[in-house]
């Protein structure tokens, strides 16, 4: 369980970061470390060049106007957990973070790297996706803005193109009338998830997001089920709106798992949709 | 190798370090300072844990050029610190530790647990230690000790 051998580089500027990302092959940004250092201890990764990302300016800043708060990467999900950082969320974030991993874990580990890095159980690409957040994406041509949906492709992969950094998201502010639900499966606390249900409802006349996520893919919305939670419907209605849309998004899961993420996402409205 | 200057236990260090090596092995290896105990060297086991920058992290899964002008403290340095003094007196008296391999890590995490939660209930500090093993499965005499220390700073007067 010892890491191979790499360059390492710490770049104090973004353009420095472009060109050592650029300039290396096989080189791999580094964020808080706390998924790729057991990647390497495990050698399911070997970068050549270990770029860095902590010290570039901006990564742990948080920006607020009317509409949105931006979220920079490299915050902590501690920082997040214990309310330092402004939440658009109405809670959600926080009750998020509180469930990543171990506590040693979020002092480090950030947003950033945990959407970068794309594992299909992780919990913010979910989270995020269902809040319905824009990424903030910084390249050598400069920056460019991605919806989650956009940026998730599926198990470990993302649309950020080499040399790429992550910078933040856009996190669109939840009015006063909005309601979210959050249900995480895990065989214990601090474990990845088996399923994840998230359910954010904007009350602003905008439909309801329902997003299942811990899929062997990526997180998916729920389109037909959120159409149908909009008509107000329950019951066997939306149960069968959901069953479709597990189905779509993970075709290959057997009874037991179509269970589980049942479970999740019922369990989410519930908490959305309850007085 | 890539040279690093840190504060180790209060004291300066300056060493030199491959990119590739964790801090754990730095603290052990390079620094002699065997407490950090390696359990699953995958961040699973939390025995490993020390405090950087006064925070809890898994030193398994730290590289130590990272912790280039960090405060890093380990098992050896809170000999002295009042809360493990303070817990050190209440893992004894609870029976908190058979084989003690796990206890450097429990230590430290006890610790960030009781700063950030006073008084802690037995449901909260089996929540928050849940990333620490503890593979005799000693956990009730564990949590016990974390309780009683939390009772115990909760009724001392400020």
């Amino acid at each position: 369980m010892k890491p191979p051998a790499f360059d390492y580089a710490r770049p104090a500027t973004l353009p420095e970061a472009f060109a050592a990302l650029l300039g290396t092959e096989g080189a791999m940004a580094l964020g808080g470390g706390q998924s790729l250092l057991p990647m390497l201890g495990l050698r399911v990764a070997a970068p050549s060049l270990l770029v860095d990302l902590a010290r570039l300016p901006g990564l742990r800043e948080v920006t607020e106007t009317a509409a949105r708060i931006r979220i920079g990467a490299g915050v902590t999900h501690a920082a997040i957990e214990d309310g330092v950082v402004a939440d658009p969320s109405r809670g959600m974030l926080r009750r998020v973070a509180a469930g990543i991993a171990y506590r040693a874990v979020r002092n480090f580990g950030t947003i950033g790297g945990a959407v970068a890095l794309a594992d299909p159980a992780a919990d913010w690409p979910a989270c995020l996706l269902a809040l319905d957040a824009v990424a903030i994406i910084a390249g050598p041509d400069g920056e460019r803005r991605l919806p989650l949906e956009a940026l998730l492709l599926g198990a470990y992969t993302t649309a950020l193109e080499a040399g790429e950094i992550l910078l933040g998201f856009d996190v669109p502010r939840l009015g006063a009338a909005s309601r979210w639900g959050w249900c995480k499966l895990a065989r214990k606390q601090g474990a990845y998830a088996d399923s994840i249900g998230a359910v954010v409802l904007p009350g602003d006349g905008a439909p309801p997001r329902i997003v299942l996520g811990a899929t062997t893919s990526r997180p998916a919305l729920l389109p037909h089920a959120a159409a149908a939670l909009a008509r107000g419907e329950a019951g066997a209605t939306l149960r069968d709106a959901l069953l479709g849309d597990i189905e779509a998004a993970e075709p290959d899961a057997d009874s037991y798992r179509r269970r589980c993420h049942l479970a999740t996402v019922q369990r989410a409205i519930a908490q959305a949709t309850s007085a | 190798m890539t040279r690093i200057n840190l504060t180790l236990n209060g004291r300066a260090q300056h060493r030199e370090v491959e990119p590739r090596q964790t801090l754990a092995d730095f603290l052990r290896d390079g620094c002699d300072l065997t407490g950090t105990h390696l359990g699953c060297e995958h961040g699973a086991c939390g025995a490993c844990t020390v405090l950087i920058d006064g925070l809890p992290a898994r030193s398994c899964i730290h590289l130590a050029v990272r912790a280039d002008g960090c405060d890093v403290r380990s098992i050896e340095g809170l000999r002295d610190d009042p809360l493990t003094v303070l817990l050190r007196r209440h893992f004894h008296e609870a029976h908190a530790l058979q084989c003690g391999y796990c206890t450097p890590g429990m230590l430290v995490t006890a610790r960030d647990i009781l700063r950030r939660f006073p008084a802690p209930d037995e449901a909260t500090i089996r929540r928050e230690l849940a990333g620490q093993i503890c593979r005799c499965t000693g956990y009730v005499g564990i949590v016990e000790a974390i309780r009683r220390a939390g009772a115990e700073l909760a009724n001392q007067p400020s």
